[in-house]
């Protein structure tokens, strides 16, 4: 039923539109990009020099974020105790994190006059840096430790209960149990999970934007974003965004398929249960692990929230007004990301076997990343008008295409099963078109729904990139703010200005997502 | 002798009741679906702990006992053996689960295929067998681990009719001097194998009959049950 194309009708067709649009767009902007490259330049090694830090932070962030999340999930998949579905909810929420909040807060903790080096200092030891590569992959572990989390700890819990009763009953130990039970799982999930988030790490503008930069720690991103403002060398950013392509282009849509499976907002509340691991010495470990963890993660947001929650009422005229922008921005790509992806997952199904190119379409944007996107965007507009005029849309639009594979990977399978359970007796009673829309598709699919507007509205809210770049000063989006108050040592304001972010964008991904819950009840 | 003696068990809303003891040979565990047949097996094999009540072998109370330490193996529906490990290496943990098995240990491991008549399947991967062959190296591997106490749950529901009378006639010749606990959704089962069946409905667990006075008068539950 499903396999079987069927009429496609305006939805399907508008979708069908749209799926075409997007690699349009995103072959216009390399289009503009090759144009305006001049190869005969060549890099300097300056831009070599780049393109390796680029490469080693991304390895040294993917090694030991995994490699620090294997313990933690490995503790949380035999261990039950009170807070561990609070635990495992608190590590999807570095995903909607504005970057910016997290930064602030890591420098709170790790910073020059941070909790770190100001224990440091009473032991009588040299102070440590947070910017240059420590700060950038300090950051990167600190939001992809959760994800990676995630992904294992599914491994874990993937594993049958049998297989783990069969070595209870046949008295295996702990290390038996990880040979032949854990040993095989992890071989097969890790190395998906380490590329995950080695790609995540190649194109995560903002924390090279506030961590790193200089000679030594400046990435291919961050100096696209140099070689536009400062140096207005369209040309080298242009060939730069060539290079930062082909980096993603070779190992992004391969990632996205490993993590394919992984459903984020699937329940892990779970734990199997284990008798190898009713030991005292393992039993502290795992308690050990899992406490250290959590504090890694709460006391940066914890510092923030500290320092910033009693500035709120006092931010100056100018952070609201950015806090206004911002909303309109997400307002408007949260509309947009909505109406694609359910259009484009009505025409993925009713054109069945024949619609995969259709989620592919939405996949390309993930190759681009969205500051290549935009630095096309930027070559495209700059010869018809004032680029920092258009700096408000051109965010909400590329905050919409990257959002849009996350949105098709949750609409299309459960648009799927709806079409499967009820299309034939939408057929039999000729819902079609809009009714059917209505009657059918529309509440069957709320909870996705709701997940994907929640999802597009907080990381449009929290976005810090393209609008960088196109950025007019006196049209800040508030991401944008804090980072400027942070480099102007407004560190006050800075502060209350990321609570209000940090409220607003977990505000807009719970008011979809749980309104859509709700309706659904 | 197994016995449960006034074992009650509840989990969210589902309570087994059992105070039964189970003769050695082949019992039968009949009854619905969702009426507490695995639950039994699983309070038995340690899986699960009672509420109340204690789980006897031989007078010695197995409840402070691991499931590993408690001398009862088990056949699964699935997941019997591990797929990345070879038939030998699968069978051969049921001698030496937390180490490498010793050349001794090897030896025995394919002495024991060979009575389950799986000679030259040794280095192949699960994934490469049939299901009666899967059954049958899972069988070897209860052999080899010599418990007393076997359970069975619904392990051979998978196989054809020809295939799983071929397999109990296999356990029934392999294992006898075992106490074993076979739970089945086929009455022909039961009658070719086993010595005496227990009912279990709606979480009670009624004691052993023997097969034949089982089919012949049944009780009222156990007519409507089986028709």
């Amino acid at each position: 039923m499903a396999d079987r194309a069927q009429p496609l009708g305006p939805g399907g067709w508008a979708g069908v539109a749209g799926a075409a649009a997007i690699p349009v767009l995103i072959l216009a902007c390399t289009g503009a990009l090759v144009w305006r490259a001049e190869p005969g330049s060549g890099l300097s090694p300056s831009d070599w020099a780049a393109i390796r830090f680029t490469l080693w932070q991304a390895v040294l962030s993917a090694v030991l974020s995994v490699g620090l999340a294997i313990p933690v999930a490995r503790a949380l998949s035999r261990r039950r105790f009170v807070g561990r579905g609070a635990l495992v909810t608190l590590l999807g929420a570095p995903f909607l994190l504005p970057v910016i909040v997290a930064v602030f807060g890591l420098i709170a903790i790790f910073g020059r006059n941070g909790l770190l080096n100001g224990a440091l200092a009473l032991a009588g030891l040299p102070a440590v840096s947070v910017y240059g590569l420590h700060g950038v992959v300090l950051a990167h572990v600190f939001f992809n430790i959760p994800l990676a989390t995630r992904l294992i700890l599914q491994g874990w819990q993937e594993i049958p209960a049998e297989r783990f009763r069969l070595a209870a009953t046949l008295d295996m130990d702990a290390g038996a149990v990880a040979r032949h039970l854990e040993r095989p799982m992890l071989l097969s999930v890790v190395p998906g999970a380490a590329v995950v988030v080695f790609v995540l790490c190649l194109t995560s503008f903002a924390v090279a934007l506030t961590l790193g930069g200089g000679p030594r720690a400046t990435t291919v991103e961050l100096a696209i974003y140099q070689a536009v403002r400062f140096e207005f060398d369209l040309s080298r950013a242009a060939l730069l965004s060539l290079v930062q392509l082909g980096l993603t282009v070779t190992v992004a849509l391969l990632a996205f398929r490993s993590v394919g499976s992984t459903d984020l907002a699937a329940g892990l509340d779970r734990p199997a249960d284990r008798w190898e691991a009713r030991t005292r010495i393992l039993r502290a470990q795992d308690a050990g692990v899992i406490l250290v963890a959590t504090l890694f993660l709460i006391l940066p947001i914890g510092a923030v929230i500290l320092r910033g929650v009693m500035e709120v009422p006092s931010l100056p005229q100018s952070v609201w007004t950015s806090a206004l922008r911002s909303l309109a921005v997400a307002g408007a790509s949260t509309v947009l990301v909505t109406a694609l992806a359910l259009t484009m997952a009505v025409a993925a199904v009713r054109l069945g076997a024949r619609g995969g190119w259709i989620e592919a379409a939405g996949l390309t944007a993930i190759a681009a990343s969205p500051l290549v996107i935009g630095t096309g965007l930027f070559l495209l507009v700059f010869p018809f008008a004032n680029p920092e005029r258009l700096a408000l849309p051109v965010t909400a639009l590329v905050n919409a295409i990257s959002t849009l594979p996350f949105a098709l990977r949750a609409l299309i399978p459960a648009l799927r099963r709806v079409e499967a359970d009820f299309g034939r007796l939408a057929d039999s009673l000729d819902l079609q078109g809009w009714s059917r829309m209505r009657v059918l598709i529309l509440p069957r699919l709320s909870r996705p729904l709701g997940f994907s507007a929640g999802l597009a509205a907080a990381l449009s809210m929290g976005d810090l990139g393209v609008v960088a770049l196109f950025a007019d000063p006196e049209a800040a989006t508030l991401p944008l703010q804090v980072y400027r108050l942070m480099g102007s040592y407004r560190m006050d304001e800075a502060a209350g200005a990321s609570v209000l972010l940090l409220g607003l964008s977990f505000a807009a991904f719970w008011a979809f997502d749980r309104g859509a819950r709700r309706a659904e009840a | 002798m197994l016995r449960l003696e006034g074992v009650e068990f509840a989990r969210g809303g589902f309570r087994l009741a059992a105070d039964i003891s189970v003769p050695s040979g082949i019992t039968a565990v009949i009854g619905p679906s969702g009426g507490g047949k695995s639950t039994l097996l699983s309070l038995i094999a340690g899986f699960e702990v009672p509420d109340r009540g204690r789980v006897l072998w031989d007078r010695r109370d197995l409840g402070p006992l691991a499931p590993g330490a408690r001398l009862v193996a088990v056949l699964f529906q699935d997941n019997n053996l591990f797929p990345h490990l070879d038939v030998l290496a699968n069978v051969a943990l049921g001698l030496a689960p937390r180490t490498r098995p010793t050349s001794e240990d090897v030896s025995r491991a394919r002495a024991a295929l060979e009575r389950v008549g799986l000679t030259g399947f040794e280095d192949r991967r699960p994934g490469a067998l049939s299901g009666g062959q899967q059954s049958r190296a899972a069988l070897a591997r209860v052999l080899l681990t010599d418990r007393p106490v076997v359970l069975m749950d619904e392990a051979f529901s998978a196989l054809g009719p020809a295939l799983r009378g071929e397999m109990l006639d296999l356990v029934r010749d392999l294992l006898p001097d075992a106490t074993i606990l076979m739970v089945t959704h086929d009455p022909d089962d039961a009658l070719r194998v086993a010595q005496q069946v227990i009912f279990v409905e709606e979480g009670r667990v009624a004691p052993p009959v023997p097969t034949k006075a089982f089919f012949d008068a049944p009780s009222e539950a156990v007519r409507r049950y089986l028709e």
